[in-house]
């Protein structure tokens, strides 16, 4: 297992790439689902607003 | 294709699709990821170090992948006019972004065991360098007028403008001396990669597409909501009896 790790002596570059690919992609995903979440929640409000302003 | 560019349609061909292209996203990455740190071999001259090469390189060919559909998208949307031409290549900027900025690093990981040094300044480095600065210009550019219009249009047309870098980067190995090596998957021939790395290299790449088309569909989601909620708060401007104009 500790072989694994060590990477053949290259763990301080293989681990690297492989982490900042996994907190970009992690990220931008979240980030992604945030912006999509929260802006259908105002539209819903506002689409809301607007029907009450209307009756 | 005419068909296909109604935002509704698009919202309704997206979510069918969403949960299906999501597993296969995170089965080909987890397949990927298997062979690409456990599952395959160490290069006899490299050692383990080439196991940077399942990120680095699916994120390079990513980079260049996402920068070519902004620059296609940008050409529909200037020429005629599609509303969801220009959505879909403003929600692929930051993933092109992203992949880019993953391939630099990573890069830069690999170089320093490798060549021996982080960087240098040859033509393939500074090329994907340079695709970097063209994605965060044209994130920049787009919001930059308080008329989301002219600023949609000036982005669209640095992304025409700048597509001269991709096929630049594609074939700098080859044009100029680099410390960076040629082209061994996509190449006259055939790959020169063993099946046992290019499988690894291959499932990644999937992976990597697969997650493009995931973000593509949530981020061209949020930007359809966004000019929505934009429509309602100019009508709530109007019926209240304000004036919009500047």
């Amino acid at each position: 297992m500790s072989e694994f790790f060590s990477m053949g002596g290259y763990a301080f570059f293989v681990w690297p790439s492989y982490l900042l690919a996994l907190v970009l992609l992690v990220g931008l995903l979240l980030t992604s689902i945030r912006a999509a979440r929260t802006r259908a929640a105002l539209l819903d409000r506002l689409k809301a607003e607007r029907r009450a302003f209307e009756s | 294709m005419h068909r296909f560019a109604n935002p509704a349609r698009f919202l309704r061909i997206a979510s069918a699709l969403f949960p299906w292209v999501s597993v296969l996203c995170a089965l080909s990455l987890a397949a990927g990821l298997w062979f690409a740190l456990a599952a395959s071999p160490a290069d006899y001259q490299q050692g383990d170090s080439v196991r940077i090469m399942y990120v680095h390189v699916p994120a390079a060919w990513m980079g260049m992948f996402c920068y070519s559909a902004m620059a296609l998208f940008s050409a529909v949307a200037l020429i005629w006019k599609h509303p969801l031409a220009d959505l879909l290549a403003r929600a692929t900027a930051p993933i092109g972004a992203a992949f880019t900025f993953l391939c630099l690093v990573s890069g830069s990981l690999w170089g320093r065991p490798m060549w021996g040094t982080w960087w240098a300044w040859d033509a393939r480095l500074t090329s994907m360098l340079i695709l970097l600065f063209l994605y965060l210009g044209y994130m920049a550019l787009a919001d930059a007028f308080d008329d989301p219009e002219r600023g949609r249009k000036s982005a669209a047309i640095l992304a025409l403008v700048g597509f001269v870098n991709v096929p630049v980067i594609k074939w700098s190995v080859d044009w100029w001396n680099t410390l960076h090596q040629p082209a061994s998957v996509i190449k006259r021939g055939g790959p020169a990669i063993d099946s046992s790395m290019l499988l690894p290299l291959l499932l990644m790449a999937i992976g990597f597409q697969l997650y493009y088309v995931v973000v593509l569909i949530l981020r061209v989601r949020a930007e359809i909501a966004e000019a929505k909620i934009r429509t309602l708060r100019l009508a709530a401007i109007h019926a209240a009896g304000g004036d919009d104009s500047p």
